[in-house]
């Protein structure tokens, strides 16, 4: 254990040497890893935002770092170990992938917050925390469903883990709600943020004959393949991308971190900071939906901001019964809505979906 | 008037002092890149190359630099023989996530079995796996004369399917909570790849690199395989005058390349990464042609390329972390790296002439 004889040392050093400051005048830093460039335009980039939201709330009196492009991994260890030795108070990991460096790191520096995005672990030093993107996917699915004259709708995947499951089933559950006839194609990109696989996939999308596409992908460029083949909507993932708007992107789902990063910021100053798993959603305003643009029907509009209402309430659930799995077996029963350890596990299409989950 | 003249012998001294002078080129105008986004460059460079090795924190960053380091030496090392010899294996990406498939495969199997002779398994089964990927291109060559260029480049992204494939089904950790990825081998002691001296980052995968350095030394100045490798490379048929076997060499370099990248890949995911992910090859394989060519195909030459790539990668997302310069500018300072080197390197064999050319 001499590594982390070293590392407590260092720790401890670096504790000496900020209660020698402990005069007010000591800024809390706060550091952050990011998977993709912040200027991708999607994930990274609302993640980066809520980090000038931190400082621009606190001024002077916090420091942010942060390191872009990181890979999951042993490199993302080394970049959070390094963040720490540097003196970080908080450190926010970004993506799933983070998750088990994410942990091991925080072993070596518990007087060190963590928070990581979108995982399952915890300690006394890592929270988690994650948004109910799958809300924004109920929307989405009804203004698409309402929407398509082809009933083909495309959908660009990641990983098919449960998160991007989820928010296709909340998808296509809504918009067969509305079109009986529509048809579900799912494209897997096995990437995050790849902006050349995002438009082939968009392409081949458009060429099967899909009008609306959807996206669990970070980059824009399927909002430009979309643009370039005319008559096709898309909706804006995790930033607004609104330079894309009114056409093809009517409306979007905005992660907004702000008030989240804002919060545990201030725990840690006030020593308050817990270990805790959040999961928020359209109703604490983890989840924004991006302006419905014009090119959506009046009354889709009135229909889509009025379920954005219910759920925000929590009067409705977007996984709400009689569901059934696509293999035919029971889901949830009339009016039984899902829990959510279900839903944060899901490895199952809804009944209609076809394909199957790539195993 | 300025032209080039081919110099009669290759010159030592430059061969010895380009890599030098790219750094300080590279150093040079970089710091001009950093000044221009409104950084100190002296500071943005000491941050890259000094701090990983001697600031506060080198004793975190020293064994680092072994780590990031020695799966870019490993494969680099298997590649140059190839290369050598005109044999071109780019796809050691594909068997390095092959080996690592293989080797943590057969761990898995054992879970959670404890006993000394998994770890030897696995690294016998990821150098097997690295090994049989490489035999598609080698046999392939031999037999049909097909570029193993080509079918070793797109076999990497059948690999790459495979990896999501296992990621997502056979080798899913079963308690996982349905999501990819393995159990993590950093938690079962007999598969995991530790540090020999904790804290040291010598894990097994850097041993392996050193004693790949050795005998690539050997092979190539003392052993006759080196020298029908080096002779197919720059004299194919004046090689095969001398009794060379093209095919047994083909067979030889695919297969040892596939087999170190195959190794590199089972100690990585059983020690510093811990766990097969959908996306747990980050392009050491690629980077690794660099590696091997920024070496000068030569085993210590690799050696030192391999150190100094992994610390640029250190230093620059310290430097991103510290001075808040942005991942592309430090993607941009590594490109130059590479160009000084190779644009330097060309006077190793060409000289400048001032003055008017002599008459013919």
């Amino acid at each position: 254990m001499k590594f982390g004889k070293l590392l407590a040392g260092a720790t401890l050093a670096l504790g000496l040497a900020t209660s020698a400051y402990a005069d007010g005048h000591e800024k809390t830093k706060v550091g952050f890893v990011f998977v993709g460039p912040i200027g991708d335009g999607g994930w990274t980039y609302e993640h980066n935002k809520g980090r000038e939201a931190v400082e621009a709330e606190f001024g002077d009196a916090v420091e942010t770092v942060y390191v872009e492009n990181v890979a999951e991994g042993p490199d993302s260890e080394r970049v959070m170990t390094q963040m720490a030795l540097d003196g970080a108070d908080l450190i926010f990991t970004t993506s799933f992938g983070y998750m088990d460096p994410t942990i091991n790191v925080a072993k070596k520096f518990p007087d060190v917050k963590f928070e990581h995005a979108t995982g399952y672990k915890r300690a006394d030093n890592v929270s988690t925390y994650s948004a109910r993107f799958y809300e924004g996917r109920a929307i989405q699915g009804h203004i698409a469903g309402s929407m398509t004259k082809s009933n083909i709708i495309g959908y660009i995947g990641s990983y098919p883990i449960p998160e991007v499951i989820r928010g296709i089933n909340s998808a296509f559950i809504h918009a067969r709600k509305v079109n009986p006839d529509v048809q579900f194609k799912i494209v897997w990109a096995y990437t995050w943020f790849d902006p050349a696989k995002e438009a082939d996939a968009a392409k081949v999308l458009i060429e099967q004959g899909a009008d609306v596409i959807l996206q669990h992908t970070d980059s824009t460029a399927p909002q430009a393949a979309a643009q370039e083949a005319g008559n096709v909507i898309t909706f804006g993932q995790a930033s607004d991308m609104s330079q894309y708007a009114p056409m093809p992107r009517v409306s979007s789902i905005i992660d907004d971190w702000a008030p989240y990063y804002i919060a545990r910021t201030k725990a840690v100053m006030d020593g308050t900071w817990e270990s805790t798993d959040t999961w928020d959603g359209i109703g604490a305003g983890m989840v924004g939906i991006g302006e419905i643009s014009d090119a959506v029907p009046a009354d889709v509009k009135e229909q889509a901001l009025a379920m954005k209402a219910a759920l925000a309430d929590g009067s409705y659930h977007a996984f709400t019964g009689p569901l059934k799995k696509q293999d035919g077996s029971d889901f949830l029963a009339e009016g039984e809505t899902a829990d959510d350890g279900t839903l944060a596990g899901m490895n199952f299409y809804v009944e209609g979906l076809e394909g199957d989950i790539p195993q | 008037m300025i032209r080039l003249e081919k110099r009669p012998q290759p010159s030592r001294a430059f061969s010895l002092a380009t890599p030098v002078l790219a750094v300080l080129a590279t150093m040079f105008f970089g710091g001009l890149l950093f000044a221009a986004l409104g950084k100190d460059p002296l500071v943005a460079i000491k941050t890259i190359f000094w701090d990983p090795l001697f600031g506060e924190f080198a004793f975190f960053y020293r064994p680092q630099l072994l780590i990031k380091g020695a799966p870019l030496v490993l494969i680099a090392i298997g590649l140059s023989l190839g290369f050598k010899a005109g044999i071109w294996n780019i796809g050691a990406e594909g068997q390095y996530i092959m080996g690592a498939l293989f080797g943590a495969a057969v761990g898995l199997a054992f879970y959670p079995a404890q006993s000394v002779f998994i770890f030897p398994l696995m690294v016998l089964a990821g150098a097997f796996g690295g090994w049989i990927w490489a035999m598609i291109p080698a046999l392939l060559k031999v037999r049909f004369g097909t570029n193993e260029i080509l079918v070793s480049l797109m076999l990497v992204y059948v690999a790459e399917q495979f990896l999501a494939s296992m990621s997502l089904g056979l080798l899913k950790n079963p308690e996982g909570f349905g999501f990819p990825g393995s159990r993590n081998l950093q938690q079962y002691e007999s598969a995991f790849n530790a540090d020999i001296i904790e804290g040291s980052g010598m894990h097994w995968g850097v041993v392996a690199a050193f004693i790949a350095v050795i005998l690539a030394y050997v092979l190539l100045t003392k052993h006759r395989l080196g020298f029908a490798i080096r002779v197919t490379g720059e004299a194919p048929r004046a090689a095969r005058f001398s009794g060379v076997n093209p095919a047994r060499l083909v067979l030889f370099c695919l297969g040892m390349s596939g087999l170190l990248a195959g190794l590199a890949g089972l100690f990585e995911v059983s020690g510093p990464a811990g766990q097969v992910t959908i996306d747990f090859n980050v392009g050491y394989g690629f980077t690794a042609i660099i590696v091997a060519f920024l070496g000068r195909l030569h085993p210590v030459g690799i050696l030192l390329a391999g150190l100094l790539m992994a610390l640029t990668y250190i230093g620059g997302d310290i430097a991103q972390s510290n001075l808040g310069l942005p991942a592309a500018a430090i993607q941009v300072f590594q490109g130059m790296l590479l160009f000084f080197l190779l644009a330097l390197d060309m006077f190793t064999n060409y000289r400048l002439r001032f003055g008017r050319g002599e008459v013919a």
